[in-house]
């Protein structure tokens, strides 16, 4: 959202790759050698290491979760889990580049989904740009590791795409040495079982709506906080609503200053809708398995195959669109530009991109589709519904359009 | 890995844009439906720019660039609706009979005399449909040079060339009339013959692909300027005491036209790159940018015309001229259909 706030990605901007190229550089879209080696490795560590494609319990119960976090610890272990990280903090420094072949490594292989993923791709470039050098000694390389899962304490019952209405509030506690939280926050993903949240509350009841927020980080075991776990579409317990009656948190715990939390939480949402959160190679990958199911249908039932045909191939062109725009995108980060309105632009295509790969998947699946739990093509269904929430969370679709038609065409406010 | 062009490449689209939004202006692109012609005063001004002759080998006074290099200014040209053939003298024919010159040293200097004589402004070309498909000729009417094709004795396809005053042309109304579209009659001989076999299978597809991307590239170029317009219009024009896009129905079409546009770019300058470089996948790419550019502009224009309401849907308003160019290309070289059948068809290989 906020021009040059994304061009950190996943990444601190100290850590960009070194710049020896000149702008007159020609294009060229092949990767370097040293590219392709950084590949080979992440390829051979990811065969060795990762579990079976969907060996894992679900994230989204208590063992699952566990199970989840100790894969990250391995990664962590051998600096995989962070590569785009400096090096003092478990990461490998390497650039945006080296991230997107690593997520392509990483769908290819199809290792899990990463429990730690609202901490590392949202909070963290948060905490790159803002955070002081104790928060980030202290938060960082737990969350790099798993010993510490974060969840996004930004929705409230009455503030979602409207997230300037939030009413939780933080008072300042009667020793003047931190913060006293009250309030309600919602949809949470991770919440049931994460013991770190980061959150918006209101510190200036006088102030206008973007104003007088600010960003805490909240251990989810202060005393005072109730989580209440919702379940989900799939009836697993993905979200949680948490309640906070005065609970306390120190004034190091604040992040980007008092009162600036608007901003500072754009820089998060930047990062939601941009290109840290969703990689084209998780939907390459799955655009890859639908052309596969594609060509296996053909043999088994070929009429079918026929009438899905153009979605399918719609739907492998979206990533392909996709995994373009990005290294596009990270070319024109990696020159010194930065990305702005086209963030929103990004969201609604990666989203929609989801659906259309899970819908052309279902068509092609047919009376089999409805078949849930079992069978080898049931990730089909679990991802339909996954992809669904797509155009929902990091700020619906609908908002990403005011966003474009406002920022990228100059159309009036409503 | 560096995906952007250089600054030369957009210091020459930036000169190009500043020419022709100087001399193709909607008066001139009016003045161009009543009369269509090839050899414009525009046409001359491009090539003094080097615009025409970019694909033209140095040695023969061009600037012997590629694709890469043009995409930018068919793009450009789209912004304009552009009448001239730029696509298929500078696209298509000059990179052909670049790539023939040295496969038949007895017509080399025909060849190259074609050549500088593109280089120079003093021809444009016309390229005939792909073989197997009925489509008429592009441009044919007042193209002073054809590219055509036609079954050699062992039913391939051979390529010939033949000059404008030389075959017969008979006119075929297009809703846009400086697609000067014809149904060409001629003789192939001998005499006409630039390639066969091989020679000509692969300049043949070589040819399919580039069609595509700089088609595709006129394309985002049109969507671009469609849906500037209608922004523009969305800003001006007052209803229930407000500028009518300031209400979400009218933001979120066009939001949805941008984002299109925004994602078929990269497709396009990508597959411009692959056809440079010739890349394993350059048929495929071309077919992505042709299949994601043409529904861009559709979309653009749809869109566009939505939200111009009933004005929109006059000859006076400029937008038709522009909507028309994008029906029509759109279809050309292959619709969005067709790109993503054989999109589909590289992927799976054959069945």
């Amino acid at each position: 959202m906020v021009a040059g706030n994304l061009a950190v990605c996943q990444i601190s901007r100290d850590t960009r790759e070194p710049m020896d190229l000149t702008m007159d550089t020609p294009m060229d879209l092949r990767y370097t050698d040293a590219q392709e080696a950084f590949r080979e490795e992440a390829r051979s560590w990811l065969s060795a290491r990762a579990p079976a494609p969907r060996s894992l319990p679900s994230l989204d119960t208590a063992e699952g979760f566990e199970a989840h976090r100790a894969w990250e610890r391995t990664m962590f272990d051998d600096r995989w889990s962070v590569v785009s990280w400096p090096e003092e903090y478990g990461g490998r420094g390497v650039g945006i580049l080296e991230w997107l072949i690593f997520e392509e490594e990483y769908w290819r292989a199809q290792a899990p989904l990463r429990v730690s993923q609202n901490g590392v791709f949202l909070l963290a470039p948060t905490l790159f740009e803002f955070g002081t050098d104790g928060q980030k000694a202290r938060f960082l390389a737990p969350m790099a590791s798993g010993a510490e899962i974060w969840c996004q304490g930004w929705s409230e019952p009455d503030a979602g795409s409207d997230l300037a209405g939030i009413r939780s509030r933080a008072r300042r506690a009667d020793n003047d040495d931190g913060w006293v939280l009250t309030g309600q926050k919602t949809w949470a993903s991770r919440g049931a079982f994460a013991e770190w949240c980061f959150g918006l509350f209101r510190t200036d009841p006088e102030a206008e709506r973007h104003r007088g927020l600010t960003y805490f980080l909240v251990e989810m075991g202060s005393p005072g906080v109730t989580v209440r776990p919702i379940p989900q579409i799939d009836g697993e317990t993905g979200f949680a609503e948490i309640f906070f009656e005065e609970v306390f948190v120190p004034d190091s715990q604040v992040l980007g200053g008092v009162d600036r939390g608007w901003n500072v939480a754009m820089a998060t949402a930047g990062s939601e809708r941009g290109l840290s959160l969703r990689s084209p190679a998780r939907y390459c990958e799955a655009a890859g398995r639908l052309v596969a199911l594609y060509a296996e249908r053909m043999v088994s039932d070929p009429e079918r195959a026929l009438r899905t045909a153009d979605a399918v191939a719609q739907a492998w062109m979206d990533a392909e669109a996709y995994r373009l725009n990005t290294l596009w995108t990270a070319t024109r980060v990696l020159d010194g530009g930065s990305v702005g309105p086209e963030a929103s632009a990004n969201k609604i295509h990666w989203s929609e991109t989801d659906l259309a790969i899970h819908r052309a998947a279902l068509a092609l699946l047919g009376p089999e589709a409805e078949l849930h739990g079992g069978g080898a093509d049931a990730p089909w269904l679990d991802g339909y519904l996954f992809a669904l929430a797509g155009p929902i969370y990091a700020g619906t679709n609908e908002i990403q359009r005011n966003v474009v038609a406002e920022r990228m065409l100059g159309l009036p406010r409503g | 890995m560096h995906f952007a062009f250089t600054d030369q490449q957009i210091e020459f689209r930036d000169a190009v844009r500043q020419v022709l939004a100087k001399e193709c202006t909607t008066d001139d692109l009016r003045a161009a439906f009543a009369a269509p012609a090839v050899r414009t005063a525009r046409w001359a001004t491009l090539a003094e720019l080097g615009v025409v002759g970019l694909s033209v080998p140095e040695a023969h006074g061009g600037l012997g660039l590629g694709l890469l290099d043009l995409v930018l200014l068919l793009e450009e040209a789209g912004r304009v609706a552009l009448p001239e053939p730029l696509t298929a003298t500078t696209a298509l024919a000059a990179p052909l009979l670049a790539g023939l010159e040295d496969s038949d040293p007895g017509r080399a200097g025909q060849v190259a005399s074609w050549l500088e004589q593109i280089a120079t402004g003093a021809i444009g070309a016309a390229v005939g449909p792909l073989p197997g498909s009925s489509a008429p000729t592009t441009g044919a009417i007042g193209a002073d040079l054809m590219v055509l094709t036609a079954p050699g004795p062992d039913g391939r396809p051979e390529i010939h060339v033949v000059k404008g005053d030389a075959v017969a042309v008979a006119a075929v109304a297009s809703l846009d009339p400086t697609r000067r579209l014809g149904v060409v009659t001629w003789e192939p001989t001998v005499g006409t013959r630039v390639a066969s076999g091989p020679t000509a299978g692969s300049a043949i597809l070589a040819t399919a692909n580039r069609a595509a991307v700089a088609t595709a590239a006129e394309l985002l170029g049109l969507a671009e300027a469609m849906i500037a317009m209608a922004a523009g219009y969305a800003k001006e024009r007052q209803q229930f005491g407000k500028p009518i896009g300031a209400f979400q129905a009218v933001k979120h079409l066009l939001a949805g036209a941008q984002v299109k546009l925004e994602f078929a770019r990269p497709v396009v300058y990508g597959a411009a790159w692959s056809i440079d470089y010739v890349t394993p996948h350059s048929s495929r790419s071309a077919s992505v940018a042709k299949a994601y550019a043409s529904d861009a502009a559709v979309e653009a224009a749809r869109v566009a015309l939505q939200v111009h309401g009933a004005i929109g849907y006059t000859w006076e308003c400029d937008l038709h001229l522009f909507m028309k160019r994008a029906w029509a290309l759109a279809e050309a070289w292959g619709s969005a259909g067709d790109h993503r059948h054989l999109v589909l068809a590289s992927l799976v290989g054959p069945t």
